[in-house]
Formats: structure tokens, C-alpha cells, sequence
């Protein structure tokens, strides 16, 4: 088994939950043009959520499989929930202020949802990791994976398509990128702005929370966790290039590989590796590697 | 300095001087240490003023930090003085270096930037263990100022106190000099400063170095005065940190960041004794209160009630202007 | 204006401390002196990620023994009520966050809770930070759990540590392991990267290549503490598959490396050898694999000796509090405790006074051999200041459902004269001349 197949697998396994981080915060950017820096606490919340639940579920002993649909529906029901409370609660009030002032709002956001998961389950860990091996293993080139590596990759890419249909072939999708290009004209037409804005965040809620609730399996979830994912999110969507889907796959790949690269070859350079990807792709090319430039308006 | 000025930086001075006799002894430790870090939000005020939110100045904190323990650990240089000048100099340096790339940038990129610049070396320091000592950081000790030894008693407190005077007069003449004026123009509108004929990318640039100077000679500091270095200097949620305070002391004046820095300190000391599971959610809706309606900080609100006094006094004590006075 | 009036206050103060002092010299004075609860400040992990597997068992641990003492339920010679007659007070702290923010924590319950004693601090890191602050506020202070060898590289005078360091784990590790399987081909070492991890990777790799030549090491990996995350690193062992795996893993680290390691695998590929697992056979119970060699970073939790009195004492009385199992950090716990208590009592009749004071204190601490429920302990190391003490290990063979817990056969202890360095060498020296002067069964 070469080290080169390890890395892809190992890769694309993170990757996988990374695309379903970043591609909610990319979204939420290039719809509200808003850059959420509690995004990772969202994902941190989904795994609470998928943990917690699907470890409830199970206690029940019958149908273990259908922890996984716990595991979707617990991200589901918290992007619907979380997402518009948080974005007619706080978001609303800071459309169109500085941007200064709008990070520092979603910074606020991320101290208080971080202290949230303290108050709730300080102290507490919960492992959920019977769905982990529930599917069994596999072997690729003499070693043994979890069968539970290819749902993560499965229900990354079935959400990737899933929002690619929804912003590119259906109804609602033609109304975001109207009131992406031009608020003012869309509201003219008579499009509810901000429905489309709360409908938006919360499919960016439920994309993180997912990401989180299926990456809860694989780890021990704790309060804090996730404190450094929005910091990588970002990086991964810089990279991909902002307000793009296949941009945030793109990022996702490189990062997830890269890391696995690291680990393999370069340990020291594990935590390092990603801003590094990161200002090479922003000194190249700024606008991200998918994304068009875009003109300043004075 | 202004004469008006005058008078209340003496008094402030003085009552930082008494502070370290009136308060028990681990509180005297507390001011140390938020002295030294309000350089570092200091910096941050600088560039808010510039119209610039910087999230990494923990990196030119932790540089500075780190500067001082390397100096410790592998030129064995125990003099405090030599230890602050090679944290200054590391600040300088690291923010010569990123500023080339990130000044460059503005508003969300900017930020994003410094972040990822801070978690690069938070990320650097955590796995060299080798050298670094990986997270369990590094030990700033012994530590002499001229022949005295020094960490986390009164010699540290006055030392510290006396560096951070300099750089609050030193700040102050920035602010008032061309360069630190055009800094605040960049923050109303770049591009007809531009226009204007000023260099925009130049005073980005200075005020970001003099930022990151300010933070290296803070880290070196407050290393100093714990006896001990880690890589969570550098972690973004520290920045964050330095940004919070500084949204809270407000741009107004040099001073407010260190008063800002020292409340901070102590409240979040009590804070985690009486609420250690909710205190990061009174933080978060604090920070939330100022965002949306005091952005200016405690200091304008400060500064308003002060200037409401004096016009109301003025007005009380004067006779009316006649009309025509254009008053 | 404002220093006058503090000049006469202070003045007063004196005049009061001063006459109070007479009084207290007097007859009856010493009674309400020995009357005063001993103040202990106890630091250890009460919220994170290391609270649940380790930090509140420690406190648990403390609780229990704590108010045993204050009843006089110990049986001999810890029978004595508290410390020396003196109830025992405890004010917990927890250990939680950077090692800068546990200095000035420390600090503060020093300064501002004026504790007569603090034990505690789980993690090398906070031990390391901790260390010199120690010295420099003259505060007596215990260490009882963190295992990094670097501890005493400079002398503390302050400070003192009640367990073994991780390079008497590390080097029975080494020995028990060729013991088990005769020959080892090659090993490797996943273990967290700081103090504690890296000196126990050192300490094994030198052991076993000074044991058995021959060894070939694959790997060396060093995931940082707390990462949680480990896939990549298991996919390399995987496809390495060393004969042995050494890793010092503990807490809520072990439970994540073996639910992503064990589905994988990775117990049959190799031959796991694991420090610190004792906190890991109550979180995994049935679906602990066998075949995995147990360590309990000492003669503790489910290796510690069964008939000694004091151990069957403490594991009935928290057995009878928390309806579960203890596991090591309660053993370091009681180590640290009853080491101060004997200390205590020691310096009473050796000074002659009922009140010791902290340097007598101190002083009948240094060099002390004491019992405790992992048996004897010889304050005998780095200036007497540093505890030598044995090792255990087993191998894991299977849950057995009448006990409840994770059964260890293949037992075996080995002495402080077998893997302890002596006092006139370092650790590395030892290994190099051969362990000159072990005395190994």
C-alpha cells in the first residue's frame, strides 16, 4: 500500500467534512456578504446535536442504522432551528454597517456560542462511535478503513449536488442570485429580500452542522473543539475561491490532502501547511481558483 | 502634549504608581500582565483607527515572547533591556515581513489574513518541539534589570509601568504626527486620500510595523513577568482577545486600551471564579451590546459625557452670545 | 494625603499581630493553632477535555480520602485524625487552560487563599510552568500525578512529587514487553507531543534498543495533545504494522485512539502497549480488545496490590461514594496525601511541636519512605524530592461479566531498584551503561 494512496484516501475523508464546513460559510458570504466567524461553533453545535442524539437513539437497541438518519436529521432540524433565530436575531441588525463592525458582531456571535456549549455540557464528552463501526471495514491495499469513510464522502457529495441543483436549476436558486447581483433591483420585482437571506443562512447552518454531526462518530466531542475550524473553513474557501461551491470542493481536496500529506511526511508541518496553501493561492491568484475577479466600487 | 492633557496623565500616572501598594499582591500580578498585553491592544487601536481590524496581533505578541525566551535559552542574555529590544525587534520584524503581503489587503481580507498569519506560527511553535519546546512553551527566567532580579513581583510591576509610560508618549506623538493624521484619514476614505497625493500603501504599512513593534515589546513583557512562554499567545482567539478590549476601551485616547486591559484582567479573574461556565456568553453579549450601539467604546462614551459637562458648565457660567455671533 | 491614615493602620496591625502572637505563644495558644484546619489547595482537571477520564477521579479521589482523615476511618498508621490532629480543609482549582493561565491561577490561590499546601497539576506542561513560580512565592508544593522526566533538571526547593516520573513506566515497559514475546522486530511510538509524550518515546526507544539490539524502529509519531483526531497516524501504522506499538496516550486521547484504532484493527496488527490505559478499561468495558498490554502508570487502579490493607481500603470506601471503579490518578491522589500526612506527623516528633512549621514540614517530606495503597514509597530521588516507585503491567484477556471489569493476566511488578535510575545518574546515563546496578528478578 503506497504512502500516495494513503494520503488521497486519508484526504479525501477530511475533505469530505470540510466541504460541508466550508461550503455553508461560502454560501452565506457570497448571499449576505457576511464572513461568519462563529461558522465552526455552528459545526461544533451539529456535532453536539448528532452525538448527543444519536447516542440517545441507540439506547433504544433496535434499528442501529438508524443512528445515521439521527445523525442527518439532528443537523437538519438545528439548521432550521438555529439558523433563522440566528439571522433575524443578530445578522439582520448588521447588514449594510461596516464590515469591521460585522466581523466583530460574528465574533461576539462565536464567543457566545462557544460559551453556550461550556454552560451546557462543560465537562461532558460524548463519543458516539457505534456508527462509526456499525458498517464494517474495508480493505484498500492491504489496510483496514471504516466503511463509515464512504458515507461521510457519500453525504458530502450528495449535499455538494443537492446545492449545486438547488442554486442553479430551481426557483429559489434564481432569486438568491438575483439578490446577490442586485438588491436593489430584486426587492423592486418584489422579491421578499429577506426571506431569501434567512432561507440562505439557514441551508449554510444545516451544510455546517452536518459536517459536524457526521464527523461527531469519529471523535470524542467536546466543548471547544472546534475552535480553530472556522479559521480553516476560511482558508479553504479563500483558496476555493469566495461564493463558490466548486470552489469550496476544490479548497476542500487541496487542504484535506495536504494535511494528510503532512502527516505522513512532514509532521511538523501539519498545522502549518494549510495558510501556507493558503498565501501561495492568495499571491497568485487572489479572487480564489474558481472565482472571477472582481471590480472595486468606489 | 496638549496642556489640558496634561494634568490627567499625571494623575493617571500617579494612580497607577499607588495601584501597586493599595491592591493585594496577585492583583499587582493581573495589572503586570495587562499592562504588557495593552501594547499589544494598543496596536490594535492604531490600525481600528486606520480603519483596519487586525485579528493576529497575537503573532507579533507571541514573536515577541518567544524572542525573549530563545535569547534566554540559547545566547543565555538574562538583562531585561536587551530582552524588551529584541522583542520589539521581532515585533517589527515579523510585521515588516507579513505587512509586505497583507497590507496589500483590506477590511474582511485583512483581517482573515493576520488571523491565518497568527495561527501559522501558533501552528509552527506547537510542533517543533524541538527547539520551541512544542505547547508547553518555553521558561522566561532569570530574568536581572541591572543587577535586580525580576518576575512577577513590584520590580516587574514598576519596570513594565515605565516602559509602557514611554509608549503611550511615544503613541501619542504618533497619532499627532502626519503620519499617524493620515492614518486616520485612510479610515474615512482611501482612495480620495490617494488622490490627495498621500502614499496609502506606505501608511498602511508604517502604522501596521508600529503596531506589530508595540505587541513583540508586550509579548517580551509579559513573558517576562509570567517566567513562561506557550504557543497560545498566538492562537486567534487571543488576538481576538486584544481586539475585544479594544473595541472596549474605544480609539478615543492612548491611555483607555492599558485601563481597558487592567478591567479586563480582573473582572475576567472574578468572572471565572463566580460563573466559570457562562463567562464566555457574558463576554460575547457584551461585546454584541458595544458592536451595535457604543462602537466607539467606553472612552467615547467617556469623552461625550466630559465634553457635555464642560459645553453645559461653559454655557452656564458665560453670558449668551448675542445674535449675529454665529455662535 | 491617602498614605498617612494606611501608615497608622499598619502601625496599629502590628501592634495587633504583635500582642496576638504573645498570646498565642502562651499555653492554649498552640491548641487553637492545632485546632486550625490545614488549608490544601487541590488543582486538577474539573472541565475539558482530560476532566472526565482523569481530572474529577483525582478530585474524587481527594474528596473521599479528605473526609476519611477528617474522621479518623483510616486504618494504621494513617489512623490520626486529619494532618497531625488538624482537620483538612480543600479548596479545589481547576486545572483547565494554558500553562500561563495556570500560573497566575496559581498564583492567585497562593496569595489570595493562602493555602498552607498545594497539591496537584496532572499535565508535565502545567507542572513545568508551575515549577519555578513555586520557588520563587516560597509556596510547598506537591506534584502528584505529571510524569515528565524534566522535572527536576534544576533543583526546586519547594517542590516535591509523590509519583514515579514516566521513565520508570517506560523502561518496565521495555522489559516486560521482551519478557512477554522473547524477541521484538520492530517498534514504533504514537505519543502526544509535549514533555510528557516525547520523554516517553525516548526513554523506551533507548531502553528497547539497549535490550534488545537488534530492534528496528518504524515510526515515531507526535499528534498534538488533546487533538482528538487520529486517522492518519493509524493509517501509517497500519501500514507499517511494527510488531510493537508504544504509546502514552492517556485520558480522553487513549478512549479516541482506540475507538478509531480498534474497528481498523489496529490491536491485531501489532501489539499494543499502553502506559496509561487503566482510565480506558472502565470507558471501553466489553469492547476492550485482549491481547493489549495494560499499564496504570504504576502499581495503581486495576495492577495495584490486592491484599495490601490501605488499597482495599480505598477501594471500597470510593467504590461505596461513586458506585465505579477508581483508576490511577486516585492512587497518585492518596500517594500525594498520605506522603503530606506522614510527613507532617513525622516532623511533630521529630521537632517536638505540635505545629510544624513549613520548612520542618518540608525537611521530614525529603528522602521519607512511606506506606501507601500501591505499597511502599522512598522519597528518594533528585534530592529527595522526587518518589521512586515501581511499575506494573498486564496483559488484557477479556471482559469478565461477574466483576464487571476488564480482567489482566500475565501480571507482573517490578521493583524501584529494578527500573528506577539511581540518584547519581540521569535517566539517558542509566540506559547507557547497561542499567548498571538494576536489581531485576
Amino acid at each position: 500500500m503506497s504512502t500516495v494512496t494513503i494520503i488521497l484516501i486519508d484526504g479525501l475523508v477530511t475533505a469530505s467534512s470540510l466541504f460541508l464546513l466550508s461550503a455553508g460559510l461560502s454560501v452565506v458570504f457570497g448571499v449576505l456578504r457576511i464572513l461568519n466567524l462563529a461558522h465552526g461553533s455552528l459545526f461544533a453545535l451539529g456535532a453536539f446535536a448528532g452525538a448527543i442524539l444519536s447516542i440517545d437513539y441507540l439506547k433504544w437497541g433496535r434499528f442501529p442504522q438508524g443512528s445515521f438518519v439521527v445523525l442527518a436529521l439532528s443537523a437538519l432540524a438545528l439548521g432550521a432551528v438555529a439558523g433563522p433565530l440566528i439571522e433575524r436575531g443578530l445578522l439582520r441588525w448588521i447588514y449594510g454597517r461596516e464590515q469591521v463592525l460585522q466581523l466583530l458582531a460574528t465574533y461576539a456571535l462565536f464567543l457566545i456560542l462557544e460559551g453556550l456549549q461550556q454552560a451546557l455540557w462543560g465537562g461532558q464528552a460524548y463519543s458516539p462511535w457505534v456508527p462509526y463501526s456499525l458498517l464494517g471495514q474495508m480493505t484498500i491495499g492491504g489496510i483496514l478503513y471504516p466503511r463509515y469513510d464512504l458515507l461521510l464522502f457519500g453525504v458530502a457529495a450528495g449535499a455538494g449536488i443537492l446545492l449545486w441543483l438547488l442554486l442553479n436549476r430551481s426557483r429559489f436558486g434564481r432569486l438568491v442570485v438575483a439578490a446577490t447581483h442586485d438588491p436593489e433591483m430584486s426587492r423592486a420585482m418584489g422579491i421578499d429580500l429577506s426571506r431569501v437571506y434567512t432561507v440562505t443562512f439557514a441551508i449554510g447552518t444545516a451544510l455546517a452542522a452536518l459536517g459536524g454531526a457526521f464527523w461527531a462518530p469519529t471523535i470524542t466531542v467536546l466543548p471547544g473543539f472546534a475552535v480553530d475550524t472556522t479559521v480553516v473553513a476560511f482558508a479553504v474557501v479563500v483558496i476555493g475561491g469566495l461564493g463558490s461551491i466548486g470552489g469550496a470542493a476544490l479548497g476542500a481536496v487541496i487542504v484535506g490532502v495536504a494535511q494528510a500529506a503532512a502527516v505522513q511526511w512532514a509532521p511538523n508541518l501539519e498545522l502549518f501547511v494549510i495558510y501556507v496553501v493558503m498565501t501561495l493561492v492568495l499571491l497568485v491568484r487572489p479572487q480564489g481558483l474558481f472565482a472571477r475577479a472582481a471590480v472595486r466600487r468606489i | 502634549m496638549s496642556r489640558a492633557r496634561l494634568p490627567a496623565a499625571v494623575a493617571l500616572a500617579g494612580a497607577f504608581c499607588a495601584w501597586w501598594f493599595v491592591v493585594p499582591a496577585w492583583i499587582g500580578f493581573l495589572t503586570t500582565v495587562a499592562l504588557a498585553k495593552g501594547l499589544a491592544i494598543l496596536g490594535v487601536a492604531l490600525l481600528l483607527r486606520a480603519g483596519l481590524v487586525s485579528f493576529g496581533q497575537g503573532l507579533f505578541f507571541c514573536s515577541g515572547a518567544y524572542a525573549a525566551g530563545f535569547a534566554i535559552k540559547e545566547w543565555g542574555v538574562h538583562d531585561a533591556l536587551a530582552l524588551i529590544g529584541l522583542g520589539l525587534a521581532a515585533g517589527i520584524g515579523v510585521a515588516l515581513l507579513t505587512g509586505l503581503l497583507v497590507a496589500r489587503y483590506r477590511e474582511l481580507f485583512f483581517a482573515m489574513l493576520t488571523l491565518a498569519f497568527s495561527m501559522m506560527l501558533y501552528g509552527i511553535l506547537v510542533k517543533e518541539y524541538a527547539t520551541t519546546g512544542g505547547s508547553q512553551g518555553m521558561t522566561v527566567s532569570p530574568v536581572t534589570l541591572l543587577g535586580h532580579g525580576l518576575g512577577g513581583g513590584r520590580a516587574q510591576y514598576f519596570f513594565t509601568l515605565a516602559c509602557v509610560a514611554l509608549v503611550v508618549l511615544l503613541a501619542h506623538r504618533f497619532v499627532h504626527s502626519p503620519l499617524g493624521q493620515l492614518a486616520r484619514a485612510l479610515r474615512d476614505n482611501e482612495i480620495r486620500a490617494g488622490y490627495l497625493g498621500a502614499s496609502v500603501q506606505r501608511t498602511v504599512l508604517a502604522t501596521f510595523v508600529v503596531a506589530g513593534g508595540m505587541a513583540g515589546l508586550g509579548g517580551a513583557l509579559e513573558g517576562i513577568s509570567v517566567g513562561h512562554v506557550d504557543p497560545t499567545l498566538s492562537y486567534w482567539t487571543q488576538s481576538g482577545e486584544f481586539v475585544f478590549v479594544a473595541l472596549l476601551a474605544g480609539t478615543g485616547s492612548v491611555v483607555a486600551p492599558f485601563v481597558g486591559s487592567v478591567a479586563f484582567e480582573i473582572g475576567r479573574s472574578y468572572a471565572l471564579t463566580w460563573f466559570p461556565d457562562q463567562w464566555q456568553i457574558v463576554l460575547g453579549v457584551v461585546l454584541l451590546g458595544f458592536v451595535l450601539f457604543l462602537p466607539g467604546g467606553l472612552w467615547s462614551a467617556w469623552e461625550a459625557a466630559a465634553t457635555r459637562t464642560r459645553s453645559f458648565a461653559r454655557r452656564r457660567l458665560q453670558p449668551q452670545p448675542a445674535v449675529g455671533d454665529g455662535g | 494625603m491617602r498614605r498617612m491614615p494606611r501608615t497608622v493602620a499598619a502601625a496599629g496591625i502590628a501592634v495587633l499581630a504583635a500582642s496576638t502572637a504573645l498570646a498565642a505563644t502562651a499555653a492554649g495558644g498552640t491548641a487553637r493553632a492545632r485546632a486550625k484546619p490545614i488549608r490544601i489547595g487541590i488543582v486538577s482537571f474539573l472541565s475539558g477535555p482530560a476532566a472526565s477520564p482523569f481530572g474529577i477521579p483525582a478530585r474524587n479521589g481527594a474528596t473521599v480520602l479528605i473526609r476519611a482523615l477528617n474522621r479518623g476511618a483510616l486504618p494504621k498508621p494513617y489512623n490520626k485524625i486529619g494532618i497531625g490532629g488538624r482537620k483538612i480543609q480543600a479548596i479545589y482549582l481547576d486545572e483547565n487552560g494554558s500553562p500561563d493561565q495556570n500560573v497566575a491561577n496559581y498564583r492567585r490561590l497562593v496569595q489570595e487563599k493562602k493555602v498552607d499546601l498545594v497539591i496537584g497539576y496532572i499535565s508535565s506542561e502545567d507542572c513545568l510552568a508551575v515549577g519555578p513560580v513555586a520557588d520563587q512565592l516560597k509556596q510547598f508544593t506537591v506534584f502528584f500525578d505529571c510524569g515528565t522526566s524534566q522535572l527536576f533538571s534544576k533543583p526546586m526547593p519547594y517542590v516535591f512529587r509523590t509519583a514515579g516520573d514516566q521513565s520508570t513506566d517506560a523502561i518496565a515497559a521495555a522489559r516486560y514487553v521482551l519478557a512477554l514475546k522473547g524477541k521484538v522486530k520492530s517498534i514504533a511510538g504514537i505519543n502526544q507531543n509535549y514533555a510528557w509524550g516525547q520523554d516517553n518515546w525516548n526513554t523506551f526507544s533507548a531502553a528497547m534498543k539497549k535490550l534488545d539490539p537488534g530492534v528496528q524502529i518504524k515510526d515515531a509519531l507526535f499528534p498534538n495533545l488533546f487533538a482528538g483526531q487520529y486517522s492518519a497516524e493509524i493509517s501509517k501504522l497500519l501500514a507499517d504494522r511494527p510488531d510493537v506499538i508504544y504509546s502514552s496516550f492517556w485520558g480522553g486521547d487513549l478512549d479516541s485512539l482506540l475507538q478509531q484504532g480498534l474497528p481498523r484493527g489496529l490491536a491485531k496488527s501489532s501489539t499494543l502497549v499502553l502506559t496509561a490505559a487503566d482510565t480506558a478499561l472502565p470507558e471501553l468495558g466489553k469492547n476492550f480488545p485482549s491481547g493489549v498490554v495494560v499499564g496504570a502508570r504504576g502499581p495503581h487502579g486495576s495492577l495495584a496490590p490486592k491484599s495490601n490493607p490501605l488499597n482495599r481500603w480505598l477501594v471500597a470506601a470510593y467504590r461505596a461514594k461513586y458506585h465505579t471503579a477508581p483508576v490511577y490518578p486516585v492512587w497518585h491522589m492518596a500517594q500525594a496525601i498520605l506522603g503530606v500526612k506522614a510527613a507532617y506527623e513525622r516532623a511533630m516528633v521529630k521537632d517536638h511541636t505540635k505545629v510544624p512549621t513549613q520548612a520542618q514540614w518540608m525537611a521530614a517530606l525529603k528522602g521519607l519512605t512511606f506506606r501507601t495503597p500501591s505499597g511502599t514509597i522512598a522519597m528518594t530521588r533528585s534530592g529527595g524530592h522526587q518518589a521512586a516507585e515501581g511499575s506494573a503491567y498486564g496483559v488484557s484477556a477479556g471482559f469478565n461479566p461477574k466483576t464487571g471489569e476488564v480482567s489482566l493476566t500475565k501480571v507482573r511488578t517490578y521493583s524501584a531498584a529494578c527500573v528506577d535510575a539511581p540518584k547519581s545518574m540521569s535517566v539517558s546515563a542509566w540506559i547507557a551503561s547497561g542499567f548498571k546496578g538494576a536489581r531485576c528478578p
